[in-house]
């Protein structure tokens, strides 16, 4: 086999591999989406606050430290422990809960009814907002995170692949460990909107606001419940970049590459916010494979967009959307 | 007792279509315009021009454009930051290719280069609507910064992958470069805030502003009663771009002088200019002017509260710049959606009908 062909493989798989990392965060918008008919903008961000949140916990920094340095003049910076990672996530995940409900009570409660764009405009206030509270609360430096996730090149597909195509591919434990979980996550979250009461009352939430209200469903609940599963989506999409990249700012900008992966696969479905990121994930790295060099270089940073851009031209509503009907 | 209609008798069409059809509204606007171009130039220094003036004169004019096309056109852009860039690069390759030719024709030529890739990046907006549009302009923004950082031609193949301004004259005056003296520069660039004031205030009033409402309100019901979308969305487009590029234009040239295009107008520069939009109020023309000095003026007053003042780490003002501006943009979407032009609209209400309650 060609050697074109075989690395052009070796970056499919890698770019499949990122296009769960892109889904992930996209699944994160889709839930809210559907459930509220927000599109949480801070989706990102909420997926660095949690990473940078999991950091400080598991280090034990103390919090908003650098202010109270500030404000009182003393030293504290460290409790001094180190916690183990299981602990610490799930501290962090009682802290995106808290989160949560501090959104919906302080913020989208008074939003309700406003239109769409106003909404989409508050989430990103909330962005900065967070942005900001992060940074406040943990310091803005880059972090290292290990939560005991297996790193490195997978020497079992290396070998497999070498004796097929004589050619080792180079794929990353952690991306394999990625793709494993974002299933299982996907398998967690379809079960739990299909068999549990909580899921069936947020589906019909999502169906229809004032249908659900009559029928005794607490949307106020149904609210808080979803802004805390995509703080969960987020958290472990926050521990799969954090691992990979470190934490910092940049984090967030992946929630921007979320957004073309959503309008691909429509805004409404579970099922398009995965197609799409892993359409998103081999289109951009097959294309600055092949075109990168003419072009040079760094298509990545546009190719998805643009690509998203034509592709709605022809499909308004997205791969799996439904479809958009005007009335006046 | 001095904000009132009675007494202000209209005697003609002309009278009674007036911009300013209350008498104090029309004194107000001269005074203001008095002030900024003869009292303002001979009092003005280096950091009241650098720090203040000249970016809210120049964001003014961005806030401008993106409000006529999300305010007035109902499109929402995110790639505000791109097309700044596009005016950006278009007076520097002008600059640099007709040197002779006076500035003021350079940054407009920009601001048209510019309308006309916004009308090009606005064409699949007949198609999308809402976030999808949104996320679409995202297109724009990321391809346009890319483009001016690959293409050579575009930065005159220079070593660092810059652009700096090369000093150019207006009348024999300095208004580019470092040695332009700081009223130059103002004066400058407030010519142009007021151009664009005006044109857009007499845009949106006549028959194209109109029909942009129409497409905002309902594109479907305003198709039916004959407003065309196509004409009506990319003219909204092109002004738009027009404007925000002879904003890209000036923030280039005679603001910064010289630019790496992914610092100075990335995405964040979209936000900050659609939060200037927000902030001042969609649809008023007011309220760009009021959103754009509101966020020029916070960051300062913030550094001078907290650093100087305060004595805290700069760093940590700029984190609690953000909390702020974050929660400011929150607050103001819960409690008055429209913005700051709607106080404004409200304290006029109140003023007229002053020291009566109704």
């Amino acid at each position: 086999m060609p050697d074109q062909v075989v690395y052009a493989m070796e970056v499919t798989l890698n770019g499949l591999m990122a296009g769960v990392l892109y889904a992930l965060v996209a699944l994160g918008f889709v839930l809210i989406y559907k459930a509220s008919g927000i599109f949480n903008y801070a989706q990102g961000v909420m997926a660095l606050f949690a990473a940078m949140t999991l950091v400080g916990i598991m280090d034990g920094q103390v919090p908003f430290s650098h202010l109270i340095n500030a404000l009182f003049g003393t030293e504290v910076h460290h409790f001094g422990w180190h916690l183990p990672g299981l602990l610490a996530i799930l501290m962090t995940m009682a802290v995106m809960v808290a989160l949560a409900w501090c959104v919906q009570q302080f913020v989208m409660r008074h939003l309700v009814g406003q239109e769409p764009i106003i909404l989409f405009m508050a989430t990103i206030g909330l962005a900065y907002f967070l942005e900001g509270l992060s940074d406040l609360m943990w310091g803005s430096e880059i972090k290292k995170l290990d939560v005991g996730l297996p790193q490195g090149i997978n020497e079992a597909l290396d070998s497999v692949t070498y004796d097929i195509f004589g050619y080792g591919f180079f794929i990353d434990n952690l991306d394999v460990v990625a793709t494993i979980i974002a299933a299982l996550l996907v398998i967690a979250l379809v079960a739990f909107s299909q068999y549990t009461k909580e899921g069936r009352a947020m589906r019909a939430v999502a169906d229809d606001h004032q249908a659900a209200l009559s029928v005794g469903i607490s949307l106020n609940f149904i609210w808080v419940m979803v802004w805390s599963v995509a703080g969960f989506v987020a958290l472990v999409a926050g521990i799969m970049w954090g691992t990979k990249s470190g934490v910092q700012f940049s984090l967030s900008l992946i929630a921007l590459k979320a957004l073309p992966v959503l309008m691909l696969g429509g805004f409404t479905s579970i099922p398009g916010a995965i197609v799409g990121g892993l359409i998103i994930g081999v289109g951009e790295k097959l294309f600055d494979f092949m075109f990168g060099p003419m072009l040079g270089g760094a298509t990545e940073n546009w190719f998805a967009y643009v690509l998203a851009l034509i592709f709605l031209v022809f499909r308004p509503q997205g791969l799996f959307g439904e479809k958009i009907i005007e009335r006046v | 007792m001095f904000y009132r209609e009675a007494g202000d008798f209209k005697t003609s069409y002309q009278q009674d279509n007036q911009t300013f059809p209350i008498r104090f509204d029309r004194y107000r606007y001269y005074v203001v315009l008095a002030v900024a171009f003869g009292v303002v130039p001979f009092l003005i220094n280096d950091y009241w021009a650098n720090a203040i003036l000249v970016p809210f004169l120049i964001y003014a004019i961005a806030a401008i454009g993106l409000n006529i096309l999300t305010g007035y056109c109902g499109q929402v852009s995110l790639g505000t930051g791109g097309f700044m860039a596009v005016g950006a690069y278009a007076c520097y390759k002008l600059m640099t290719a007709f040197p002779e030719v006076s500035m003021f024709i350079h940054v407009i030529l920009a601001g048209g280069i510019t309308a006309l890739v916004g009308v090009l990046f606005g064409l699949p907006s007949l198609r999308i609507k809402g976030f999808y549009l949104a996320v679409a302009t995202l297109a724009a923004q990321f391809f346009l910064v890319w483009i001016f950082n690959r293409v050579p031609w575009f930065y005159n193949y220079s070593a660092s992958g810059q652009i700096s301004a090369p000093e150019r004259e207006v009348f024999g005056i300095l208004v580019t470069g470092p040695n332009a003296p700081s009223w130059a520069i103002y004066l400058f660039c407030l010519i142009f805030v007021t151009f664009a004031g005006i044109l857009a205030r007499n845009l949106t009033r006549g028959t194209v502003g109109r029909t942009w409402m129409a497409i905002r309100d309902m594109d479907i019901a305003a198709e039916i009663i004959g407003v065309n979308p196509l004409t009506a969305k990319l003219s909204a487009f092109a002004v738009s771009s027009f404007f925000v590029g002879i904003s890209g234009a000036l923030f280039f040239s005679v603001y910064l002088g010289a630019v790496e295009v992914g610092e100075a107008f990335g995405i964040q520069k979209s936000f900050l200019v659609l939060f200037m939009v927000i902030i001042g109020g969609l649809g008023s023309i007011f309220g760009s002017f009021a959103g754009a000095a509101f966020l020029v003026v916070l960051p300062v007053v913030l550094k001078v509260v907290g650093v100087d003042l305060m004595g805290w780490a700069t760093d940590i003002v700029a984190h609690f710049q953000l909390v702020i501006v974050g929660a400011l943009i929150i607050i103001f979407l819960i409690l008055e959606p429209h913005g700051l032009a709607q106080l404004w609209r409200v304290a006029k209400e109140k003023l007229r009908l002053w020291p009566f309650p109704y």
